[in-house]
């Protein structure tokens, strides 16, 4: 910034001023240059897996979602740009080119990196809570509910009922209530 | 009584599990290779590029398999104890230079030393991937038969060479 400010002052102040702004107009094409290069640049690297076959690749994008990358563990193998993950893609697309199902990739990289290497995790024993974890509460919380509920209900029901006498104030009180109303309504 | 003691045990239970959690470390993990035959390889050698080595090579011998590369900075932490391990000749430690040039790998062990018997190369990492790797340094023992007993994950320490990897070279080796 300071440099930008003198070299400005300096192109007012005479010839000195305008070689450098002569630098400065090709230092800024050479800059816009390389802005309008640089995407080409970075799609080409990306588009560089996209192999020959665009409906093999689509598998593999496909079975690597499911995947998750080792090195970055939140991003899955279709993500990640981490070497690894390169690597895990080209293994994949050499293991479907051959033939292979889906499993069959799948059990290749279980195999080799185990269960976490699969973002849905198979039920056997050690996942197990996981899978009925949610199940056992939800219906452990509605036995607890159904328990509380008709406890309440005996309750309730045991109160000891009114008599007469109250039962007709009781009337005689909602209805002077029921008419108030009423009346405030109208008014 | 009871409306007090389980919403506290709840908590407990929850607070262990919870601090089980905090002590681990999510980066390292479990291998399913531990307790199964190592897998076979066959590579050129790195200094003798003409010369092959694999796992049937060291098939009788307890042996340590190293994964490195020069462009690794953790195996520059753990060099020096290797290094020193090497020296003290309890068990034999064998390379894998995975994904790296040749050269880098040649000049990287003239520069810091080479506690290697061999190395093998792994140009374009496929062993690695057969072996589970998936951060350098990685360190496997080995035994007699081929089988992997334990997988050290990230620099090896001097603790874990005493408190882990020694120990069970030591009993691998009466077996």
């Amino acid at each position: 910034m300071k440099q930008l400010l003198e070299t400005s002052s300096n192109s007012i102040s005479g010839i000195a001023g305008e070689e450098t702004q002569k630098f400065h107009f090709c230092v800024s094409l050479l800059l816009l240059a390389m802005l309008w290069v640089m995407p080409l640049w970075v799609v080409a690297g990306e588009a560089q897996p996209m192999a020959d076959d665009p409906v093999l690749e689509k598998r593999v994008m496909a079975l690597s979602a499911e995947l998750r990358c080792l090195v970055c563990q939140n991003q899955s193998l279709a993500d990640s740009h981490a070497e690894l993950a390169q690597d895990l893609r080209r293994e994949v697309r050499d293991l479907m080119k051959s033939g292979k199902t889906d499993p069959e990739v799948v059990e290749y990289l279980v195999a080799r990196y185990g269960d976490f290497v699969r973002y849905r995790p198979p039920m056997n024993s050690a996942t197990a809570l996981l899978w009925f974890g949610p199940l056992i509460l939800i219906v452990g919380g509605g036995i607890v509910l159904l328990i509380t509920l008709s406890r309440r209900r005996k309750r309730i029901a045991e109160v000891t009922p009114l008599s007469d006498a109250e039962r007709t104030r009781a009337a005689m009180l909602l209805n002077n209530k029921v008419n108030d109303g009423a009346g405030e309504n109208r008014a | 009584m009871w409306r007090y003691l389980v919403p506290l045990g709840a908590f407990l239970a929850l607070a262990v599990f919870l601090w089980m959690g905090l002590g681990r470390d999510p980066s390292t993990v479990p291998s399913p290779l531990i307790n199964k035959a190592a897998p076979e390889f066959r590579l050129a050698q790195l200094h003798e590029p003409t010369q092959q080595i694999g796992r049937a090579d060291m098939l009788g011998k307890v042996w340590l398999l190293n994964v490195w590369a020069s462009w690794c900075v953790a195996c520059r932490q753990e060099h020096p104890i290797l290094m020193e391990l090497s020296r003290t000749r309890l068990v034999p430690i064998y390379g894998l230079n995975y994904k790296d040039k040749r050269e880098d790998g040649i000049n990287w062990l003239a520069q810091f030393g080479n506690p290697y018997v061999v190395s093998a190369s792994d140009i374009d990492g496929r062993v690695g991937i057969d072996y589970g790797v998936y951060g350098v340094p990685e360190t496997f023992v080995i035994d007699r038969q081929g089988i992997i007993r334990y997988k050290h994950i990230g620099p090896v320490t001097v603790d874990a060479l005493k408190t882990k990897i020694l120990p069970l070279v030591k009993e691998l080796e009466k077996t």
